[in-house]
């Protein structure tokens, strides 16, 4: 079991033949991932061919839009490799396509563009992951996004964090335990998937045993984390909070990621999850050295 | 990027928001020169991406030319907030006659936009917001709605705009939402909205941050607002070479992939720092993921052109980009830099061919390279190497 994606995941790449969509369509390939196509309006009826896991050359079809896509491949799951000025536009694509899963990899897209997106969605079947995220992966099932497929195997961890290579720390400290799923929300003030619904999802799936949740300075999502972990939560969670020495009112690449008053710090954050009994580390390591207790007690 | 007072006005104007431009000036003589032209009573504002500029004495009457030239004088040069004053804004002196406080912004909490309006009060809303709430109104706006005449006209009776200047209250709101959605910003605000004599509705002060995102993709002519000066000399180095670059208060430059990590790199050198003479870090810098040689000499260039650090810790986790290109890139900066290379490096290389990454590193043989195998070790190392 995992969240949100598995082996029957079908895959489909919004962006293939741009340069970030065709280097992570082989890398998802090569992760054993299941890719079916990918759209670019364009380039419809022509094809790209990169190699699988097994060095096979594998030729995907080039569709012009998300719903022919589907209806020839009966992909499930997009990945947006769109440049920032058209993401909004493809995610409405593939929302108004009913797609199950999108998931935002494109990083720098305007705010307002995504609250519109994230407006869009309400109501619609679409479950949106991102933006500027690494995506998801579900070791030796599936991976939908940037996520290294070889940090780490499958295992009793279920993992969510703003960042990108916080997400690889955390996935290669625990590597000899593994993980059910690892999803990288993304950094952005505005998310299609936060926390709590990955929080959530983790409790409802058997394989997750010990879930590591990874914040970040700016918001209130570790805060409200904390409040839906004390109400709905019963397996063991262990946090890390990046950003303690983060000066106020600088913003420290994330969009997301500014610290502006008291409210959004480092040390609210802290307080707020260990308040419900979440164990918080003061370092990676440290939040590793944690979960490795608990999982060792399992 | 936060805009001034006198940036964020222009922004009005342009949107058909009622605001006095008033002149911007660099210096007393321009001061007294506009305060002149203005003609009777004038104020002098500091122009500083600061709150509390009146408390701070930024913020002047001036009943004559040479007061105006005085009160400049003054201002001009100060520092508020740790910001220095190199400009200050002559307008005319309008007293409200009473001040309200509007604004629309990003509420990223219930991922929708929201707009918060008082009629209670103007400057001191924090403190109306505090004794009695239900005097500040706060909205929810759908981002797929929007704020269209009627919806202006929903806000403005809510907020309970005094009839004489309800309508101009309901225009005004409209053309607010415009400046907030057509050049994308995450905060509009009007604080004192003023009622003037004769019932005129007018915004006295504006704040209004835009979002670099969308400045970057559809906003060419933000550009303009960028204030280069007042960006720390590292700081616009680092920008023109085009690293997300903040300069910090400390003595062990950072140099990291991917914003989070980046972050956490400064935790854990403050960390590691208190047991070494209270060493801190000096800065944050994230090469994102093509951490080839030319980005990684740039990194080094800018870091070690900063005085403070006493040596420089590299943390990178090779995901995408593999730790062989990264340690490559360390190499290829250290022939680059040549012996503007002086500063102690501290690096950890961990993921993604890391075994190829460290043994590149170990060949060169470089004697300012130490490597470290796990992050906490190495901040510890490069905290130990700034204290010495």
């Amino acid at each position: 079991m995992s969240i949100y994606l598995n082996k029957d995941s079908k895959i489909i790449v919004q962006g293939i033949t741009g340069g970030m969509g065709a280097k992570h369509t082989a890398l998802m390939l090569d992760s054993g991932a299941t890719i079916v196509g990918g759209v670019n309006s364009r380039k419809a009826g022509t094809t790209v061919t990169h190699k699988d896991h097994d060095g096979n050359d594998v030729e995907l079809p080039v569709f012009g839009t998300v719903a022919e896509a589907m209806k020839e491949t009966g992909a499930n799951v997009s990945v947006l490799f769109v440049p920032p000025a058209f993401t909004k536009d493809a995610a409405i694509e593939a929302i108004d396509a009913e797609m199950p899963l999108i998931v935002v990899i494109t990083e720098g897209v305007p705010v307002q563009d995504t609250a519109e997106v994230w407006s869009y969605l309400q109501g619609k079947s679409t479950r949106m992951i991102g933006p500027n995220c690494p995506g998801i992966i579900t070791p030796g099932e599936s991976l939908a996004g940037i996520t290294p497929h070889t940090i780490a195997g499958k295992g009793p961890v279920g993992l969510v964090s703003k960042s990108g290579t916080l997400t690889y720390q955390m996935m290669y400290e625990l590597r000899d335990f593994g993980f059910s799923t690892a999803i990288g929300i993304g950094g952005d003030p505005i998310v299609g998937t936060t926390h709590i619904d990955a929080l959530q999802a983790f409790e409802e799936d058997p394989e997750t045993k010990v879930i590591v949740m990874i914040g970040e300075i700016g918001g209130d999502a570790e805060e409200r984390a904390a409040d839906y972990i004390k109400a709905n939560i019963t397996k063991p969670v262990v946090g890390y909070v990046a950003g303690f020495t983060a000066p106020e009112g600088k913003t420290m690449g994330h969009a997301g990621a500014i610290v502006s008053g008291s409210a959004g710090t480092a040390q609210a954050k802290k307080d707020a999850l260990e308040a419900v009994g979440v164990k918080v580390g003061k370092t990676p390591s440290e939040t590793a050295a944690l979960a490795r207790e608990l999982l060792q007690a399992l | 990027m936060d805009l001034m007072e006198y940036q964020a006005k222009e922004l009005f104007a342009k949107h058909g928001v009622a605001t006095t431009l008033g002149t911007v000036v660099e210096t007393a003589e321009d001061a007294r020169a506009a305060a002149e032209q203005i003609g009777g009573v004038t104020v002098i504002k500091a122009q500083v991406k600061a709150g509390g500029r009146g408390k701070a004495g930024g913020v002047k009457l001036a009943k004559t030319a040479d007061e105006a030239f005085e009160h400049a004088s003054n201002i001009l040069g100060m520092e508020i907030k740790g910001l220095t004053v190199n400009r200050v804004l002559v307008t005319p002196a309008t007293p409200p006659e009473e001040e309200y406080y509007f604004s629309f912004l990003l509420d990223r909490s219930n991922r929708q936009y929201l707009c918060i309006a008082s009629v209670e009060g103007g400057v001191e809303i924090e403190e109306v917001a505090k004794t009695n709430p239900d005097a500040v109104k706060k909205i929810g706006i759908d981002p797929g709605k929007g704020v269209d005449a009627a919806k202006a006209r929903e806000i403005a009776t809510e907020a309970k705009f005094p009839e004489p200047v309800f309508e101009q209250a309901v225009k005004m709101i409209e053309d607010l939402y415009k400046v907030f959605v057509e050049e994308d910003a995450t905060l509009v605000e009007v604080n004192p909205l003023a009622r003037l004599a004769g019932d005129k509705l007018e915004a006295l002060d504006g704040k209004v941050s835009l979002d670099d995102n969308a400045s970057e993709v559809r906003h060419p002519d933000h550009a303009a607002f960028e204030i280069r000066e007042e960006a720390d000399p590292l700081e616009a180095k680092a920008k023109d070479l085009g690293l997300n670059y903040v300069k910090l208060d400390g003595q062990v430059g950072i140099i990291g992939n991917g914003a989070g990590l980046v972050m956490s790199t400064l935790d854990v050198v403050a960390y590691a720092g208190e047991n070494h003479g209270g060493v801190k870090p000096a800065n944050f810098l994230d090469i994102g993921g093509g951490a080839n040689a030319q980005v990684m000499a740039n990194g080094l260039d800018v870091i070690l052109n900063d005085e403070q650090v006493k040596s420089v810790f590299v943390n990178v986790f090779g995901g995408i980009t593999a730790c062989d290109e990264v340690a490559n890139g360390i190499k290829g900066a250290l022939e680059l830099l040549g012996d503007k290379a002086t500063k102690p490096l501290v690096v950890r290389l961990d993921g993604n061919n890391v075994e190829q990454g460290r043994a590149i590193l170990n060949e060169l043989n470089h004697p300012l390279v130490t490597q470290v195998d796990t992050m906490d070790g190495a901040a510890d190392k490069a905290a130990e190497l700034a204290n010495a």
